[in-house]
């Protein structure tokens, strides 16, 4: 497994927490700058420029989707999002002003370095896209526009493809309903869920072995879907 | 006799001192009382009232009528006046006191002329003494004058001394709680002389009321009247004194009188005889009316006269009572035993001799049988004019007569026709004598079918037939033979007295069929509220009662936040007018009957009765005839009180029941919340202790263990925080619920979708377990709340996996039925015991484990059950028939399938 490394902004004003992640990351070479409020947040981005933040939305000071759509004025660096269980609604806010992921509270440091890594990746994608996607027998060629399962062709609609397209450009990384609804029908962003879940559902049953208990199309209850990362 | 019994004795009486003190609290009362107008009563009360107002006494004037009068008028320069209120009425304005304005203004004095006033109607009161009453009551102290023509109990003495019978009085029992009475004293001459100079009256009118009213005895007699009164008083006032201070009573027995009325027109004056009677005595008296059979055939203007006469008594302060009665003397004495009455008032009877001499005398009786109870038989009031004007309000003042209908005299005719033929027959062929008695049943069938009237007619009829067809010389009316005469009379004899003895058992079966009828609907009533548990319904079924049993319009309010509401009416109205709601307050307020018919606010459409339990106005009850006119009959409206103090208990009763189940919940919640706190210290603790513990020792003794022992340390710790966050995750799940916060946010789902991610979230608790999934691809979209349904799925599959052991299949299968859709949720554990299947969704409940192993949270189910009822399905909860095991059953009804939409790839 290929350690992880950059410089990480952790924003958080529990002690406990900045500490349990400090040590974690420090110790996959990431390095660690810590910031307890919003306000000292935003100078640090400013004066050490992250490769990615680590946000709590519950900050003292401010909003947290304040403190996004600030930083998003002048950086387009990667942003995961610390939250709580019962906040869906809060955490599609947050992925809609431009935060990239989230992670829910409690949660376990595989998951935490998997979506890191994830964050860095598609930074990285940013610069200069890999079209290819290979993972457990699916691969998906974006140039050639080409969908195979385990060496076999699939045959997918085209609202299907576009779909799929989305979720291979963003793998790993959590899409919410409304950025799906906008990609693949771009002219009529209100539709219904129905739809998306319909071709959700049609998807699965082309390109996972077991659709009923999928392992690669994966459901984000109350938030939308995340393609397993490569 | 113990020394220390002779001081208890000189002991103020507690009763005495009470009262003093309730007069202390009240507003002192002050009336200046006078034998005429002129006299200078109202001259007096303002030249005292300018003194008090030197004085520094915050006085006002009320109202004061100067008449005209210019020594008078000065003496109210410099008085502050509150403005009158402008009435108007019949087309006339009228002026009015501000009652409202004084008690806002509220002073320490106010002066309210001429006490025995009759308010406009509309007004709150019909009396202006009513007013004085609630001003008083209000902590104003008042000062007001008053003839002593208007006194209630001597408005007959001075009608008959004067011969002008004043309408307006006032009752006596407001000249007993005035706390003072300053007599107003001229002499007849000086009087006359200040009518001559036309100082009292201008004019005309002065010389007509020298001519009429002010005549030199009169005005003597009255002046002596007003002296008596006022000394009466002083007496009054000393005994009050010498019973605070506990001076031994001088008297020795106390008094007591009892005055029967009847329904003769005369029964005023001798209720307010009995008043005079027992001031004289300071006793305490009481106002029977005996209700007979005899009370049946009254009409309703007698009715009326009785209630009117039971009033009057209650207006002079005694106490009224009426009860049914068989024998007036005999029940007249039981009442005099059962309250110690000393003297009984009757009235001489206004009967002939001969009924007397049949039916005997009540007057002879109740003296013979008296026994040392003083009997007073008062003579007839002499005063024609009030009998004439009885007899002149168009009733008749004799019992009514039953006519019965011409049908029923056809028919009596008819069977008397029939037993004369029979007579005949049987005479002629069986030539037997004496077939007279064939005839005699005849008459008494006809007595106990058709009435008096019939039957009497029958009677004549039958004595008509027997003399023609039975008596020699034949088809005749005369009577041959002298033996015959007296047959033929003792014939008549018996026919009559036959007809009226068995029409008078008709009537009196009649009256007890009413009453059993009566008392039998009063049962049913309150079997019927013994059954109740609601309010509402106790308020809708008395409302239909009264309505049905007293003929009437019914409402019933209660008061909710301060304010009467209507609660049920009968027939049904939405809302009751201004003056109605008005007298319906004031009735729970002051817990007296109010409106129409009664003392307060007449004015009203309806009468108001308070049902008042002793301590708190439960509600309030209004009547109404529904042709809008008449008062409640003195039967309706003890058939009402019988009634209302049912309807008392019941209220009572279904409070008491309230209370009870509040208690209960209240016990049961304190249970819920022991055994809350119970199982959330041991799911909190036991995690914590593991993970606190595996931890500990790692930091501590970490070079003493191995790989394995590590590893195995810090698994505990992982598994255990899981353990630690499923459980405060259902905590928090289950507060949402509990909170109502909880508003499920329904949109289309994939139930295969839903399964996926909720078996991709319980994949660690299942690793050891097989799965299996049966969800048909046809199934539609559901409308459901994901999050929730998920987590639902999530507790039922960490349940079946808790309870089934290792390498058993968990199935999760779903099918969409017609109407409904079934999610089942199977394991191959070992089942549900059969008493825990419908306790097993309480919260905190948990199905006691063999071993012990992994128990539940105890909420989990309760989760899933509250989630489930959200969105608007039910969970069930049963053991497998086809194999070992539990099932949980989810069912929705259909309409939550999603509406399908349009072909897909066309939707774009």
């Amino acid at each position: 497994m290929t350690l992880g490394t950059g410089r990480i902004l952790v924003v958080d004003d529990e002690p406990a927490i900045r500490r349990l992640l400090r040590t974690t990351l420090q110790a996959h070479d990431y390095e660690i700058v810590e910031a307890n409020s919003a306000a000292t947040a935003l100078s640090m981005q400013r004066e050490s420029n992250p490769d990615a933040i680590i946000l709590d939305l519950g900050l003292p000071d401010r909003d947290g989707l304040q403190v996004i759509a600030e930083i998003r004025a002048v950086s387009a660096v990667p942003i995961l999002i610390l939250s709580s269980r019962d906040d869906e609604r809060g955490k599609v806010a947050a992925l809609d002003a431009g935060a990239d992921d989230y992670i829910t509270k409690p949660f376990g440091a595989e998951e935490l370095l998997a979506r890191i890594r994830t964050a860095l990746r598609h930074r990285l994608q940013q610069q200069g896209s890999r079209p290819l996607y290979e993972c457990d027998g699916l691969v998906v060629d974006l140039v050639r526009r080409i969908v195979t399962l385990d060496g076999l062709e699939l045959r997918l609609s085209p609202k299907e493809y576009a779909l799929l397209e989305q979720l291979v450009l963003h793998a790993g990384k959590v899409l919410t309903h409304k950025h799906l609804q906008k990609a693949a029908w771009p002219a009529d962003a209100d539709m219904d869920i129905q739809y998306l879940r319909i071709y959700i559902r049609q998807l699965r049953g082309k390109i996972e072995r077991t659709p009923e208990q999928p392992t690669l199309l994966m459901t984000e209850p109350g938030v939308g879907y995340r393609l397993k990362g490569a | 006799m113990p020394a220390n019994d002779g001081r208890d004795l000189q002991r103020p009486s507690p009763d005495a001192l009470l009262t003093q003190a309730q007069g202390e609290q009240r507003g002192r009362l002050k009336i200046f009382l006078g034998a005429a107008p002129g006299v200078g009563k109202t001259y007096e009360m303002l030249s005292v009232s300018r003194r008090k107002l030197r004085e520094g006494v915050d006085v006002v004037v009320g109202v004061v009528e100067t008449h005209g009068r210019i020594e008078t008028e000065t003496q109210l320069d410099g008085l502050e006046v509150i403005p009158r209120r402008q009435e108007i009425h019949q087309g006339r304005t009228l002026l009015e006191m501000d009652l409202d304005a004084i008690l806002k203004r509220h002073p320490q004095l106010v002066l309210v002329d001429e006490l025995a006033h009759t308010n406009t109607p509309g007004s709150r009161h019909p009396k202006r003494y009513q007013d004085v009453q609630e001003l008083c009551a209000a902590g104003i102290d008042v000062y007001t004058t008053l003839n002593i023509q208007h006194v209630a109990s001597l408005n007959d003495v001075v009608a008959s001394i004067t011969r002008v019978r004043v309408r307006e009085t006032v009752p006596d029992s407001i000249l007993e709680q005035a706390d003072e009475i300053e007599l107003i004293d001229l002499t007849p001459d000086d009087l006359m002389q200040r009518l001559r100079e036309g100082k009292v009256y201008h004019g005309e009118a002065a010389e007509r009321a020298l001519a009429h009213y002010f005549t030199p005895s009169n005005i003597t007699a009255l002046r002596e009247l007003a002296l008596r009164r006022t000394a009466q008083r002083v007496d009054a006032q000393l005994r009050q004194q010498r019973r605070v201070q506990g001076i031994d009573e001088v008297w020795a027995a106390s008094e007591r009188v009892l005055v029967c009325i009847n329904e003769s027109p005369g029964a005023e004056s001798l209720v307010r005889y009995a008043k005079r009677v027992a001031d004289r005595l300071g006793a305490t008296w009481t106002a029977v009316y005996l209700e007979t059979e005899r009370s049946r055939q009254l009409s309703e203007s007698q009715r009326d006269t009785v209630a009117q006469t039971l009033r009057l008594a209650e207006h002079l302060g005694a106490d009224t009572l009426t009860l049914p009665g068989e024998r007036i003397a005999d029940d007249v004495l039981r009442i005099c035993r059962e309250h110690n009455i000393t003297q009984v008032i009757v009235s001489k009877s206004r009967r002939p001799r001969w009924f007397e001499w049949l039916h005997g005398s009540v007057v002879d009786e109740l003296v013979r049988k008296s026994g040392n109870i003083t009997v007073q038989v008062l003579g007839e009031s002499n005063n024609a004019a009030e009998r004439s004007a009885a007899s002149a309000t168009g009733d008749s003042t004799r019992p009514s007569i039953n006519w019965g209908k011409p049908g029923d005299y056809l028919a009596t005719a008819f069977w008397v026709a029939l037993a004369t033929l029979v007579g005949i027959a049987i005479d002629r062929t069986a030539g037997m004598a004496n077939v007279s008695l064939i005839i005699l049943p005849a008459v008494v069938f006809s007595a106990t079918r058709y009435g008096l009237m019939p039957s009497l007619f029958g009677a004549i009829m039958s004595s008509l037939c027997y003399n023609y067809f039975m008596l020699p010389p034949l088809y005749t009316f005369t009577i041959g033979d002298p033996d015959n005469v007296l047959a033929f009379f003792a014939f008549i004899a018996v026919a009559f007295l036959i007809s009226h003895l068995t029409a008078r058992t008709r009537v009196q079966a009649q009256f007890a069929r009413e009453q059993a009828r009566t008392t039998a609907e009063l049962l049913n009533f309150s079997r019927r509220l013994a059954g109740l548990r609601k309010i509402d319904e106790l308020m809708e079924l008395t409302a239909t009662q009264v309505a049905q049993m007293l003929r009437v319009e019914a409402v019933l309010l209660t008061p909710v936040d301060g304010r009467l509401k209507l609660r049920a009416s009968m027939p049904t109205i939405a809302s009751l007018d201004e003056a109605d709601l008005a007298a319906a307050t004031w009735c729970l307020e002051k817990n007296r009957p109010t409106g129409r018919g009664s003392d307060t606010l007449p004015g009203a459409r309806r009468l108001f009765l308070p049902l008042h339990n002793g301590n708190n106005g439960l509600a309030v009850i209004g009547v109404r005839h529904s042709d809008d006119e008449g008062r409640l009959e003195p039967d309706k409206r003890r058939l009402l009180d019988a009634l209302s103090d049912l309807v008392v208990i019941a209220f009572e009763r279904i409070r008491l029941a309230r209370d009870v189940d509040q208690a209960k919940m209240l016990a049961e919640t304190e249970k819920l919340r022991t055994a809350l706190l119970t199982s959330i210290s041991h799911d909190l603790r036991t995690p914590l202790a593991s993970i606190l513990g595996s931890i500990t020792s790692l930091r501590s003794y970490s070079n003493l263990y191995d790989a394995t022992t590590r590893e195995e340390l810090l698994a505990t710790a992982q598994e255990e925080t899981e353990r630690m966050s499923r459980f405060v995750n259902n905590l928090l799940d289950m507060t949402r619920l509990d909170s109502g916060a909880l508003a499920p946010r329904l949109e289309a789902c994939d139930l295969h979708d839903l399964v996926g991610s909720a078996l991709n979230r319980t994949k660690k608790l299942v690793a050891q377990h097989k799965i299996s999934v049966h969800i048909p691809q046809d199934m539609p979209m559901l409308m459901l709340d994901f999050m929730l349904m998920e987590q639902v799925l999530v507790n039922l599959i960490d349940n079946a996996a808790k309870y089934a052991a290792p390498n058993t299949t968990i199935e999760v299968a779903a099918q969409m039925h017609r109407y409904a859709l079934a999610l089942e949720v199977r394991d191959q554990g070992p089942g549900i015991p059969e008493e825990d299947v419908l306790r097993i969704f309480d919260p905190f409940f948990r199905v006691k484990q063999a071993d012990s192993k992994t128990a539940g949270t105890g909420l989990g189910l309760a989760v899933c059950r509250g989630f489930i009822q959200a969105m608007g399905g039910r969970i069930s909860a049963s053991n497998r028939r086809d194999s070992n095991g539990a099932v949980f059953t989810i069912e929705f009804p259909s309409r939550i399938v999603a509406k399908t939409l349009a072909p897909t790839e066309t939707a774009a």
